[in-house]
């Protein structure tokens, strides 16, 4: 570092204009260390690991479709599927390779490590983030953990095949899967990754604590950084869990420890503790930056302030702190005290409480809007809509009686899709669309936005809701083949329809994928302000310089005052003097779209 | 660019008024959280299984030198000490005092670790070691397991903070501390402060109790 931050003189790093000659190639586009340029190589990444998450989700569909058919295109290794005809090993490495891909390489960088970089600084008005170097140390740690993943699937024995979860002791030894290198790849490229994660979160705390703008209290920050803020609290204290847990079952496979092998005194429920203990704040990991990013787009496109502001933030702030006692819910199935089944049960439903304040102060905020119907702004509705019953099949699971007949079943498989693919992803669309401005400059394109949404959330409802009926009747997750058992026979149809959903949805994403692509130098020029939004990235130029802001915000109100009776505009930005919100102003910061 | 942000330029920008920790000194408390719950995930789960298999525990000292550990965990607390020593001379401006006490506490992080070596050694000599077999009456393999496991984090954090201190010890000697800039040297301290303060919750549940 050029220079130490000292305590007498607030010596605070980085600052606009310090390195801002003209970069080498390298230094400007590889190893940046602006936040900007460090949350699209988090985008590119995890849009890419997104695409090969969906890529498996096809092909295990069509195992499920129609088992024991050759796959049409027949260019798998023969250790996977000879002849194209999927081997079983093969199908339990899917299953898992498509949950970690999913969750840890495309859902969670794509909520924490893109949003978190791309907004914490511009949204708190600083120049960058606290530790520069640090943030491109966090994003060159997981990109190897990725290509460990990747790389998994080509050594002796294939990607580690114990479900995402890793129950041990299915995990512990490669006797029972079959698998010995690709599980080992999968603990150690994690175990990066959880770095990785822990270097981002010390980041995001600090910038936001102490980089924050002159005028920026805690009560102005928009809900997504409050939201940022809240998961990167959970993610510096979940992940390490997870480390331990993760090295205990790395040198049980290796070195011969014993923590999670029963047959040496090891207990492999432990795992599921340590895991679940991490897992379940991974959840509201995986959720609570989507709603910090919805509550912004709807505000938006209601044009209307957000209601009931503060409640959201203690809403956002109660559900991580439930979500450290509920692990339990988890292993309802793996023998419990029904007491503590009890305690578990009830404060899983308690969750239930601040999360319907949220959806009803969402529900508050649209009510008699000035609708737009933006593009991002139908995702974020979607969010709401799916989000909704997502989380009122979550009752079920939560309560002991019902989830023991259905756990494990594709209940629950419909369950965690409808609130990481509604849910999440519905809102990873909103935002990157929201905010697509301030990474290329650029609009994407609205119609093709539009066609994408409209076909994304019907091929999605088709392709999961019905997972909830085969659920019901005893359809069970992680299955190779379902017409070998006669009583799912008659369900086989809904399977096939299943499938055909699923591969329209994923077709959709290319619609997506291309206007994401081709908006980088085709889409309109967006200009300051295109949402005419009120927080203070939208002050910043489209997309802003290296250091953000030619001189320092100065914040004078709240990020959600849309249409204040009296205003010249619908709009006020954060960073307009008191006296100048009723004054003809606006014109350099406001452009149509 | 907006026309109307304030005048204040970007290079001087002062935290909120009331905000009393620089950044990285903020930084290195916010990953001290984050250790701690990476030691509470090895801690919690040797307090499992120990109380679902007491009998695979050896009596304190039966397998483990607690004579020769008491002393190491001597060093380790008197390498605290010479590390405030070596914060207080840095904010007399003493950059003599200011080296010779991050050299001894080098020296005794070192001291610690090689010691901890020499235990590994001597314990893997007499069959003590973190494989899958009931290796011995005094202990079974859970005792091995845990054992290994929290001692080896513990000292590869003892580790990289002696290399960390002699990155400080360096930076010193190029003149870039002076009693304004203790930054570097501060949130050492509070590194090493914080790795002693484990092994003294470690010393205790693994070789006392």
């Amino acid at each position: 570092m050029s220079h130490v931050a000292t305590k007498t003189d607030y010596d605070l790093l980085p600052f606009a204009g310090e390195h801002h000659e003209e970069l080498s190639f390298v230094r400007k586009y590889i190893f940046s260390t602006d936040h900007k340029t460090i949350g699209k190589q988090f985008l590119f990444m995890s849009l890419l690991f997104l695409l090969l998450g969906g890529t498996l989700a096809t092909v295990m569909r069509w195992q499920l479709g129609f088992p024991g058919t050759p796959l049409p295109v027949d260019i798998l290794p023969e250790t996977m599927a000879p002849g194209g005809i999927i081997l079983p090993e093969f199908y339990n490495s899917l299953v898992t390779m498509h949950g970690t891909f999913m969750i840890f390489f495309a859902i969670m960088p794509l909520l924490v490590g893109v949003f978190g970089n791309l907004l914490i600084p511009l949204q708190i008005g600083a120049a960058d983030m606290a530790f520069p170097k640090l943030n491109m140390f966090s994003f060159w740690l997981a990109v190897p953990a990725g290509f460990i993943m990747l790389a998994s699937f080509f050594v002796e024995g294939g990607a580690a095949g114990a479900g995402w979860t890793s129950y041990a002791p299915l995990s512990t030894s490669g006797e029972f899967t079959g698998v010995y290198l690709g599980q080992q790849l999968w603990l150690i490229s994690l175990f990066l990754l959880g770095f990785s994660s822990i270097t981002g979160a010390v980041n995001y705390i600090t910038t936001i604590i102490n980089l924050r703008a002159p005028g920026l209290t805690w009560f102005r920050l928009p809900l997504t950084v409050w939201a940022l803020f809240i998961t990167a609290i959970l993610v510096l204290l979940a992940m390490p869990i997870l480390a331990g847990g993760l090295i205990m079952l790395l040198t049980d496979q290796t070195l011969g420890t014993t923590f999670f092998k029963p047959e040496l005194g090891g207990e492999p429920l432990l795992w599921q503790h340590l895991f679940w203990y991490f897992g379940h704040p991974e959840v509201y990991i995986l959720i609570l930056p989507a709603m910090g990013i919805v509550s912004e787009v709807i505000a938006n496109g209601a044009r209307k302030p957000v209601f009931g502001y503060h409640s959201m933030v203690f809403a956002i702030a109660a559900i991580a702190l439930l979500s450290w006692i509920v692990w339990g819910h988890h292993m309802f199935m793996s023998g419990m005290n029904p007491r503590l089944g009890m305690t578990f049960m009830f404060t899983t439903i308690v969750i239930a409480v601040p999360s319907a304040i949220k959806v009803f102060n969402w529900l508050g905020t649209l009510w008699k809007g000035n609708i737009h119907f933006t593009t991002p702004f139908l995702h974020s509705v979607a969010f709401v809509a799916l989000f909704i019953i997502g989380g009122l099949s979550g009752v079920f699971m939560a309560s002991t009686p019902v989830d023991i007949p259905i756990h494990d079943t594709y209940f629950i498989v419909a369950h965690i899709h409808y609130v990481l693919f509604g849910g999440s992803l519905f809102a990873i669309f909103s935002g990157i669309t929201y905010w697509y401005p301030k990474l290329f400059g650029t609009l994407m394109n609205e119609t093709w936005g539009k066609i994408h949404f409209i076909g994304t959330f019907i091929a999605y409802n088709l392709a999961f809701f019905p997972m909830h009926g085969i659920g019901l009747q005893g359809m069970m997750r992680r299955l190779y083949d379902p017409t070998l058992y006669a009583y799912l026979q008659p369900l086989q149809p809904w399977n096939v329809f299943i499938s055909y959903s699923v591969f329209v949805l994923f077709a959709f994403q290319f619609i997506f994928a291309a206007n994401f692509l081709l908006s980088i130098w085709k889409g309109k020029k967006a200009g300051p302000n295109p949402w005419r939004a009120n927080s203070i990235e939208w002050s910043a130029p489209s997309p802003p310089p290296h250091g953000n802001f030619e001189r320092m915000p100065v914040v004078y109100r709240g990020p959600y005052e849309y249409s204040v009776p009296g205003a010249r505009e619908d709009f006020i930005l954060q960073t307009d003097p008191p006296d100048s919100s009723v004054a003809p102003h606006h014109t350099s910061a406001s452009t149509s779209h | 660019m907006t026309s109307h942000a304030a005048a204040i330029p970007m290079d001087q920008r002062r935290p909120e008024p009331g905000v009393e920790f620089y950044t990285m000194k903020l930084g290195m408390w916010i990953f001290l959280l984050s250790e701690i719950m990476f030691f509470t995930s090895l801690i919690g789960a040797y307090v499992i299984l120990r109380f679902a298999h007491p009998e695979q525990w050896a009596y304190p000292g039966e397998v483990l030198n607690v004579p020769l550990t008491a002393i190491n965990t001597f060093v380790l607390i008197c390498s605290s000490v010479t590390m405030v020593k070596a914060f207080a001379a840095l904010e007399h401006d003493d950059q003599k005092g200011l080296q010779l006490w991050l050299v001894a506490t080098i020296l005794l992080g070192s001291t610690f670790v090689g010691v901890q070596v020499y235990e590994y050694i001597h314990l893997a000599a007499d069959g003590f070691i973190p494989v899958a077999a009931n290796y011995s009456a005094e202990g079974g393999p859970l005792y091995g397991s845990t054992f290994y496991l929290m001692t080896g984090f513990h000292g590869l954090h003892v580790t990289i903070g002696v290399f960390a201190l002699i990155g400080v010890l360096i930076r010193s000697m190029g003149g870039h501390f002076n009693s304004k800039k203790v930054g570097g040297v501060e949130i050492m301290g509070l590194y090493w402060h914080f790795v002693d303060l484990v092994w003294i919750v470690l010393f205790t549940i693994v070789y006392l109790v």
